[in-house]
């Protein structure tokens, strides 16, 4: 069976296109191959700055025949329906048979499609996946009308024999005629040549300086860079992501070691790294002993007569022309922030964070005022607090982060620290931000903690007031990550925080920055007033009926009736805010459905008021999920069904609720005596449990009340003739409800 | 073919071994276009050029204004009007990069020695409403050239297309011959009986236009120019295609575009002065486009954009 080896020249294809243009020259022609019946036994793709390369091996010689049988109409049918039927199978009514059919008489088309050589039909496939190539972006050049990421210059593409005889498939793509050759490095390489198979390309590849593997040019790289550093007793950063990068640059990597300037060396590890890997994709050396960065490494395509003398030299001069920039942006820099930063708060003022919510100043005065407010359920110092929240987006102004904005958040700690701020604040600066994905790190430090979640709860209430919610795949602020943030923040601090109440303010100071401008007099004060009251009250609704209590009726005091502004606000709020908070239990409950927690389990601990207390709500769920993993749990569970159902359907008929609480003197049954002590003891247990928060033990005292429940069901008739001892029971099993449905609503949960 | 021994001396050695060179390889050697552009793009040797079908082989030098660079003559590498090289081929030969590589050899930079890299750089002019595909092109390191392959200019896609080069020729030639600080490089031959640097040429330009464009230029004036250069170019082209005098159809695509390359500078001034702000920026950038629009829409309407007679 022959092996197949096809190769895309062109100019240089973008590096990080390079792989998954290799993958998709695999899958789609072996895809087409296999569906026109040529099997094959293995593939391989590679891909180099020039050239698309696919191997394969043990192709079919040519496609099996194969025969088709396809049943057609009756053949008293139409003869419209006939015709079409030919046409559809290929055949002539010659071709057809007659045989019998349950429906009667029907005609049966044999189809036949005879076997095809192999290059026919890789010729036919080839075309097709050139023409349809699924570049990210693709282009014409010249005249012609082809499409590809840069000019195609040629196409390799022969099958090899078992004997070694290589042949070339006969194609022709838009002038392009496919031959049995190519050519090796740009300028190392010599020419043209001609090759018979895949080892043959490789090899003769090789000689003209081409490494065709990525990886094995990555590995080269990572080796010859690690062993140089090394040897100057120094190491290499890791970066995989510049080391794919750079691999895809090159054909014939030459790893070159280049000193940075001794003046350089002051600026902090993080700007040289930035600035080397992305204005020069190098990669960044480090002095294990200074932990500082002080040399580079770049990856020449070409082997020099002077060992790369000058193209060292010259890297190094770009290099310094850069770092001069950086070292420029510094110290300018440096500068505003040992002056206190004011320059760049000043500056916010004037930069729209988003056209309705104002600018960045409004919002940092907004995180502010609401990261003070929760500072001492953190454990927070509010002071610090607040001074970190005033100064925490400040390097957004700086040259620096202007230049490089993924260093924003660094460099705020870095200038935190240069003005002379607490640690604590300077810590907050970078930590803030977090976390950014799912394998980021929360803020630890009880100061970033609080500027982190007034941040992300602000960014949340905002778009919430101006009604940009995120919708199916839309989110362009990425508001899910930022609602996942608070909840991790919350979660892995194990704080207690009414998350509702500050949903609330932070919405109504929102709403007090949208209508500032237009307000009537008195209006923005009273809902100032009402924001003071909620850090009392702790609710919006007491809290806004306090305040347009005393300002009813007052002399000169602002418009209250239907339709006025702090009206249609007081509805508002609270509206948005249950909408928020059922945006934070979708999110939470994702996040505990990763963690294995079942989402019924959720759902019964959810409809459990102090819901927006995240951290109490995950205590409860996962205690609660752990007991349904015990035998008592879920024998507990049934009993607690069973009772409940028995109440409900007694409940319907008679229309009233049993909850009168029911008296051992009616009492008729042992098993019945048994669970009315029974339920005497783990009452008082469980309150103070619950009382305690501490739901294991609730629900450990309740699993103890087990027997007594199945003992009760074993022996016991409910629905009895006597009313008396009937309603009595009815009542007993609403005392096992009540202690059931005070761990969690169990009615929700499954099974 | 172009003496490739030894290094250019000077900057006009520089650009006299380009010349020379794309002479040679059969370019019709243009001349700046006389008025103030931004990049050599703006030519319209360039711009309009590569619209329609016809064929197109043009190099030029472009001085190039870009008001918001200008550092008083002080930066070692900006400067707010500086010189590009141009070439524009259309359409875009096979062998363009072979043909760019041996621009490279003419002007000293000995490719067994140096390390040239092809860098994916995609090319967008949101004023000009044009796209294309290319590198940026390093030299040990450094971006010497633009390499882009033009798909789309005023909205038209180009076809056939061309391939178009830009080399920014004050780096370039600083790294040729050895220089660090732009003002120091040798303008003419250092042997000349009156030798000169870029210093000697353009320091005190630098500073004055630096100083100009910063804070003097009569933004009132400058915006009344902007609204006259575009009411100007929707007026020219508004003129109906047939010339009452002397009864010849003659579409002033020129002219109305003129008026373009006008208001986009204009723009580029105002820009300098910080009168703009970002929303105002995207609806000046949008009117400079909807004017190129219309002058590519009306160019290949003419002989020139391949419109047959």
């Amino acid at each position: 069976m022959p092996d197949l080896l096809i190769e895309l020249f062109s100019e240089e294809i973008p590096a990080r296109m390079q792989a998954r243009a290799a993958d998709a020259l695999r899958s789609r022609m072996t895809d087409g191959l296999v569906e026109a019946g040529l099997t094959y036994a293995g593939a391989q793709a590679f891909s180099t700055p020039r050239r698309l390369t696919l191997a394969l091996e043990g192709v079919l010689g040519e496609s099996p025949t194969t025969r088709e049988e396809r049943k057609g109409p009756r053949v008293d049918a139409p003869e419209k329906a006939i015709e079409g039927f030919l046409r559809g199978a290929g055949v002539t009514r010659d071709d057809l048979e007659i045989r019998d059919d349950k429906k009667g008489q029907v005609y049966v088309a044999t189809i036949t499609k005879t076997g095809r050589p192999a290059d026919v039909i890789v010729a036919e496939v080839l075309e097709a996946v050139i023409r349809d190539f699924p570049w990210p972006k693709s282009m014409r050049w010249g005249a012609g009308s082809l499409r590809w990421v840069r000019p195609l210059h040629s196409i390799l593409c022969i099958l090899t024999d078992e004997s070694g005889e290589a042949r070339v498939v006969d194609l022709e793509v838009d002038g392009l005629r496919a031959g049995d050759s190519t050519e090796g490095h740009r300028f190392m390489g010599e020419g043209r040549f001609s090759v018979t198979s895949f080892e043959d390309y490789e090899a003769k590849l090789r000689r003209a300086h081409v490494i065709l593997d990525a990886q094995a040019r990555a590995d080269h790289i990572w080796q010859d860079a690690t062993n140089q550093a090394f040897a100057a007793g120094m190491e290499v950063v890791e970066d995989k992501g510049l080391l794919a990068e750079v691999a895809g640059l090159v054909e014939w990597p030459v790893v070159l070691m280049g000193q940075i300037d001794e003046t350089f060396l002051s600026l902090p590890a993080e700007v040289l790294q930035t600035s080397m890997k992305e204005h020069q994709k190098f990669f960044s050396v480090r002095n294990p002993k200074s932990g500082r960065i002080e040399r580079f490494v770049t990856v020449a395509n070409i082997e020099t007569e002077d060992d790369g003398a000058t193209i060292l030299a010259g890297n190094q001069k770009v290099l310094s022309a850069r770092l001069s920039d950086a070292k420029f942006f510094w110290e300018n820099d440096l500068r505003i922030a040992r002056a206190g930063m004011d320059d760049w708060i000043e500056h916010l003022g004037q930069v729209t964070f988003e056209r309705q919510l104002g600018t960045q100043a409004a919002r940092i005065a907004r995180i502010g005022a609401l990261a003070g407010e929760v500072a001492p359920e953190l454990g927070a110092d509010p002071g610090l607090v607040v001074q970190a929240a005033r100064v925490a987006k400040a390097d957004l102004s700086s040259e620096m982060v202007y230049e490089f904005p993924e260093l924003q958040g660094l460099m705020g700690r870095y200038y935190a620290e240069a003005a002379g701020l607490p640690p604590e604040v300077a810590a907050a600066c970078e930590e803030h931000y977090a976390p950014l994905g799912p394998s980021d790190d929360v803020p630890g430090a009880p100061v970033s903690a609080a500027v982190a979640l007034a941040d992300k709860l602000d960014m949340l209430t905002g778009f919430w007031a101006i009604d940009e919610k995120p919708t199916g795949s839309k989110d362009p602020f990425a508001l899910r990550r930022a609602a996942l943030g608070i909840i991790r923040i919350v979660l892995d601090g194990g704080y207690r925080i009414q998350l509702d109440r500050y949903i609330d303010a932070q919405l109504l100071r929102h709403k007090i920055s949208l209508h500032r401008a237009r307000a009537s007099e008195g209006e923005i004060d009273t809902l100032e007033e009402v924001l003071k009251e909620i850090a009392e009250r702790g609710v919006f609704g007491a809290a806004f009926h306090a305040v347009m209590d005393k300002v009813q009726g007052k002399d000169g005091a602002p418009e209250t009736g239907e339709g006025s502004l702090l009206r249609s606000v007081g509805g508002q709020v609270p509206d948005l805010s249950t909408d928020l908070l059922a945006f934070f239990h979708d999110r939470l409950k994702v996040h505990l459905r990763d963690q294995g927690l079942r989402h019924d389990v959720i759902d019964a601990c959810l409809a459990m008021p102090g819901n927006d207390d995240l951290t109490l709500l995950v205590r409860r769920a996962t205690a609660l999920s752990d007991f349904l993993k015990t035998d008592d749990g879920e024998n507990l569970l049934q009993g607690f069904k069973r009772a409940n159902n028995i109440l409900t359907q007694a409940e319907e008929k008679d229309g009233v609720e049993y909850s009168f609480g029911a008296d051992v003197k009616f009492a008729e049954t042992t098993e019945e005596k048994a669970l009315f002590a029974a339920l005497d003891t783990a009452e008082p247990q469980i309150a103070e449990a619950l009382k305690a928060e501490d739901f294991a033990a609730a629900m450990g005292a309740m699993a103890g009340l087990r027997p007594a429940v199945d003992a009760f069901f074993d022996a016991v008739q409910v629905n009895v003739d006597n009313q008396t001892v009937r309603r009595n029971r009815l009542n007993l099993l609403s005392r096992i409800r009540d202690i059931c449905l005070q761990a969690a609503d169990l009615t929700r949960l499954e099974g | 073919m172009v003496e490739k021994t030894g290094k250019p001396r000077s900057f006009q050695e520089v650009i006299l071994r380009l010349q020379a060179y794309w002479a040679a390889k059969g370019c019709a050697m243009m001349q700046p276009y006389d008025m103030e552009v931004g990049a050599g793009t703006f030519h319209p040797a360039t711009t309009l050029r590569s619209l329609g079908s016809k064929p197109w082989a043009a190099a030029y030098v472009q001085p190039s204004r870009r008001p918001t660079d200008g550092r008083y003559g002080e930066n070692p590498n900006r400067l707010q009007h500086y010189y590009q090289y141009q070439v524009l081929i259309k359409p875009s030969p096979p062998d363009l990069q072979a043909l760019y590589l041996g621009s490279l050899e003419a002007i000293g930079i000995d490719m067994a020695l140096h390390d040239i890299r092809f860098v994916e750089d995609d090319w967008e002019s949101p004023t000009l409403g044009a796209w294309g595909l290319g590198w940026e092109v390093w030299c040990d390191g450094m971006e010497v050239s633009q390499f882009t392959y033009f798909q789309q200019v005023g909205g038209h896609d180009c076809h056939p297309v061309s391939g178009e080069l830009t080399y920014g020729l004050e780096r370039l030639a600083m790294y040729v011959l050895g220089v660090d600080h732009v003002m120091e490089m040798p303008f003419n031959d250092p042997g000349a009986p009156i030798p000169l640097s870029y210093g000697d040429v353009f320091r005190q330009t630098e500073q004055e236009y630096s100083r100009w464009n910063f804070d003097v230029a009569d933004t009132e004036v400058l915006l009344r120019h902007f609204q006259e250069a575009e009411a100007e170019c929707e007026a020219i082209l508004a003129q109906p295609a047939d010339d009452p005098k002397t009864g010849q159809r003659i579409v002033m695509a020129h002219p109305a575009y003129d008026q373009c390359i006008k208001a986009s500078h204009i723009f580029n001034l105002l820009d300098a002065r910080g009168v703009i702000s970002v929303t105002e920026r995207q609806a000046y950038i949008g009117r400079v486009r909807a004017l190129a629009k219309q002058c590519a829409d009306a160019f290949v309407t003419t002989e020139a954009g391949g419109h047959a007679a």
